[in-house]
């Protein structure tokens, strides 16, 4: 299996170096689309069958590399879960490509990159050796880095693209730091060496943390979350819709594989800053949202939540591993590993729906929008099936994983350290905010650009999107009904990857009547998806029947908003700053929200203007004092570029001298 | 016989790193070429002495190859660089003579201390010795670099590190004689390319002060 996976990824970048090959030709978009898609199908084939067949670990060594370690490469089942999310993820997004990658104007500055983005991104799962892993992951930062700067004659978009660079070489380096202290003085870089060695505490919580900070920096961890929101809406949608839905999981690959294989068992207070990190990230990326006006960025702070929530999962599930509770451990990681599959479906249809809202007014500002609902019907199903799964709920898959959450969540005084059964329930305070304010988002995501009336003439004239684009949404919206109807299989599915990382797993669900969750057998919880989709199907049903029957049938069309002012401008409509308003007040200190009014003095007929700002306070404090220090640090250094050869010669000499005194020290 | 076998090399590198204290003292340029001569004479003795008692005769080659290049042909060259050019015959230095001197005999003891230090395994001591003076001879032909003006004392602190090295390398149980060829022609590269150098620098400032570099590049110091 693991030979079929890693031709597939080759396959990936032999077609970008094809795609190099055919700029100017008009079929080279629907070829490499096409060409991708298929390929992102045969892995996620690989990774299904690795996955049904349990698991069993296949391994392959390259000899390309390093002379003494060649590449290796393996597939297990941890590697098989995140390969089938790359192939569905990729499969749909290249589908939808095709469709949208028609109206790109340069597509010459997007084929060459695409496939070889998967192909990087499936070469870090398939990974075996550190070399490997940190070669895929620095090709896949830059691959990405390259597609965001697509549109890099707009200012944004080059700021965008250097914050991402920096960010990416940072999250690099740190990794390669926490591989390099787990391989130890023998430079042990196989995987598998790495295993077998014991790491003490003070080593194994230093690469927790550098791993926490190099994966989290990728996929959006507090306070490294910064790039996210300006690089991901920076590219084309369909690559927005890669880095967000299948990027970020890549990331979270990278902790799970170092935390929960390589690594070993750690102590139970390393879990503490994992849990914490995941859920302030989760209330602050999800605030975030709230307030901002533009829609591509209301999905990149959305995916910063979900990232958190997910973190807080691993985090859960490292505290009950330290504790011996390998059920309740499997509980957490099973719903960690769901949630990041179903963000992966709901985020990339998500963003394909920003990138069809935008190819048909050419807008992503949500007060630019509006009333979309009555010329793009489908787009606007296809969203509502979207926002209702990442609003978590029920029948769709998002409720899924965060009941699994809650349910290892309300385990927690079964820990018998203090400290943790004092934080989980407040941690599980926070995560049920985050999941309330997910909905309060997307109420108003969905709410701003559909519904209403159109508020410029761009979103009055909006055409439905095209028959690609809406079979890719399509497809992604029905597994995410599939997903919440039968969650069992999906816990089934991931339980090798479970129990390959902790030995224990959920129990089988395959057998329960009416397709019900069991998650642990001694506690009395059950949900069943199909049954409640039954639920709302006849209770909805009914209830529409009932209204149509005894009101009319008829679609009446009245004038909106008709309080004394029947020609209202659409502009007066509840917009989106209207909706983050509340919570923009009540959460003022952490946005370090300010409003200002100004008006005019007496007698001046200019209009009165209200503006409200929100910052992030990590950026303001943390980012910019940080970036001054280094422009201060350089601008001192720089007089050392003008220095006389003889002094040049000084340096070297007295370099030198310290490095010899500080030997005899030394020795 | 083993004892005068090792005083004698013990004798001819203790007064190479006496010589370089000689180069750092003088103060004009033709004295500091005929020294530089002598430290190269005394290197191709040490070596020599070195490939009599070990019984190694390629290291012969190394020490013809140090008298030729080094005692004769390079400070011929400089004298007849220095002449053609009518270079300011004094040496101009950027600290005082004394506290060079003193920085000198600093590096001397740091070598000594280091090189004893972390040679403690090794059974020759002659190549304990040996090693710790050139270390100083490097050393000091580094500090002879930094603290001189005049590009034609930097080239001959240049030489004088070589010189350390080749003392370095015979002590270790010799060289291979590729290397020491391929050495000894690139330090006479460099000797040619540096006094090509000197010539394009006169004939652009009328100086082969290295400091009128640096004016020209518009900085101040």
């Amino acid at each position: 299996m693991i030979a079929a996976a890693a031709s597939l990824a080759a396959g990936f970048l032999a077609l970008s170096l094809v795609a190099t090959g055919l700029r100017g030709r008009s079929w080279a978009s629907v070829f490499v689309y096409g060409a991708s898609a298929v390929l992102s199908l045969g892995l996620l084939g690989a990774g299904l069958v690795a996955l049904v067949t349990g698991g069993a670990a296949t391994h392959m060594t390259l000899p390309v590399g390093l002379p003494w370690l060649g590449a290796h490469l393996r597939l297990d089942a941890l590697s098989a879960v995140f390969a089938a999310i790359i192939g569905l993820g990729g499969a749909a997004i290249s589908a939808y490509a095709i469709g949208y990658g028609r109206q790109e104007h340069e597509p010459h500055r997007v084929l060459p990159f695409y496939p070889g983005f998967l192909g990087a991104m499936t070469m870090v799962v398939l990974a075996a050796d550190a070399f490997t892993f940190l070669l895929s992951w620095e090709t896949m930062s830059l691959l990405s880095w390259a597609l965001v700067l697509t549109h890099h004659r707009e200012q944004e978009t080059r700021g965008a693209g250097y914050l991402y660079l920096v960010m990416a070489g940072f999250g690099t380096m740190v990794l390669l730091l926490a591989f390099g202290l787990m391989a130890g003085a023998d430079g042990s870089y196989d995987f598998a060496a790495m295993r077998a060695v014991e790491h003490g505490p003070a080593l194994a919580a230093l690469v927790l943390g550098l791993t926490a900070v190099g994966a989290g920096s990728k996929a959006g961890l507090l306070p490294l979350h910064v790039w996210l929101p300006v690089a991901h809406p920076a590219a084309p949608s369909h690559v927005s819709a890669l880095m967000s839905g299948v990027m970020t999981k890549v990331a979270l690959y990278g902790f799970i594989r170092v935390a929960f294989d390589l690594l070993g068992p750690v102590p139970w207070w390393m879990s503490v800053p994992v849990i914490v990190t995941g859920a302030v990230t989760a209330v602050m990326g999800i605030l975030f949202a709230n307030v901002d006006g533009d829609a591509k960025r209301v999905l990149a702070y959305s995916t910063i939540e979900n990232i958190g929530v997910i973190f807080a999962a691993l985090g859960l599930a490292l505290a009950f591993r330290a504790n011996d509770m390998q059920t309740l451990a499997a509980l957490a990681l099973t719903a960690g590993l769901i949630h990041a599959m179903n963000h992966m479906l709901f985020k990339s249809l998500l963003f394909m729906v920003a990138g069809a809202v935008l190819n048909a007014t050419g807008r992503h500002d949500l007060d630019g929008l509006g009333g979309l609902i009555h010329r793009m019907p489908k787009t606007a199903f296809l969203a509502l099936v979207g926002v209702t799964a990442i609003s978590a709920l029920p029948p769709l898959n998002g409720f899924v994983s965060e009941w699994l959450l809650f349910q290892a969540i309300l385990q927690s005084p079964q820990l018998s350290q203090p400290g943790l059964q004092f934080l989980v329930p407040a941690v599980g305070g926070l995560l049920a905010l985050a999941a309330a304010l997910a909905a309060a988002c997307f109420v108003r995501f969905y709410g701003v650009i559909f519904l209403g009336r159109p508020r410029t003439d761009v979103a009055q004239e909006a055409v439905e999107t095209d028959r690609w684009s809406l079979s890719a949404m399509a497809g992604l919206a029905l597994l995410c009904g599939f997903a919440g109807i039968v969650p069992g299989l999906l816990v089934d599915l991931v339980a090798p990857a479970v129990e390959r990382a902790l030995g224990s797993r959920v129990p089988m669900q395959a057998g329960n009547h009416w397709f019900t969750l069991v998650p642990v057998a001694n506690v009395q919880s059950s949900y069943s998806g199909f049954l409640v989709m039954v639920f709302v199907a006849i209770s909805g049903g009914l209830s529409a029947w009932l209204v149509h029957r005894l009101a009319s049938r008829r679609l009446r069309r009245a004038p909106a908003w008709d309080c004394g002012f029947p020609n209202a401008d659409p502009v007066t409509q509840y917009g989106a700053g209207s909706f983050a308003q509340p919570i923009r007040r009540v959460m003022a200190t952490v946005l370090a929200a300010r409003e200002t009014v100004t008006m005019p003095p007496p007698g001046d007929t200019k209009p009165a203007r209200h503006t409200a700002h929100t910052e992030d306070l990590a950026w303001t404090r943390v980012y910019i004092p940080l970036i001054a220090f280094v422009g201060a640090a350089a601008a001192r250094l720089n007089a050392l570029q003008f220095l006389t050869i003889r002094r040049y010669l000084s340096l070297v000499f007295g370099s030198l001298i310290l490095l010899l005194t500080g030997l005899t020290i030394w020795n | 016989m083993h004892d005068l076998a090792f005083d004698i090399a013990h004798l001819l590198a203790g007064s190479l790193v006496l010589v370089s204290f000689m180069m750092i003292y003088q103060d004009r340029l033709y004295a500091l070429l005929n020294t530089f001569a002598l430290q190269a004479l005394l290197l191709a003795m040490a070596v020599a002495w070195q490939a009599f008692t070990r019984d190694a005769p390629h290291l012969y080659a190394t020490a013809a190859i140090a008298l030729i290049f080094k005692a004769i042909i390079v400070p011929w060259a400089l004298h007849r660089v220095v002449a053609r050019m009518g270079i300011q015959r004094t040496v101009e230095t950027v600290t005082g003579v004394v506290p060079t001197m003193l920085a000198g005999m600093g590096l001397v003891a740091l070598s000594i201390l280091l090189m004893l230090q972390l040679t403690e395994a090794a059974e020759n001591p002659l190549a304990r010795e040996d090693l710790a003076f050139a270390l100083s001879v490097i050393l000091l032909g580094m500090l002879m670099m930094v603290t001189r003006r005049n590009a034609v004392t930097q080239v001959v602190g240049f030489m004088s590190l070589e010189n350390g090295l080749i003392l370095a390398a015979a002590g270790a149980q010799g060289m291979p004689l590729v290397v020491e060829i391929s050495v000894a022609f690139s330090v006479l590269i460099a000797m040619i390319v540096i006094g090509v150098f000197l010539f394009r620098i006169r004939e652009r400032f009328d100086s082969v002060d290295t400091e009128a570099l640096d004016a020209f590049r518009g900085e101040r110091r």
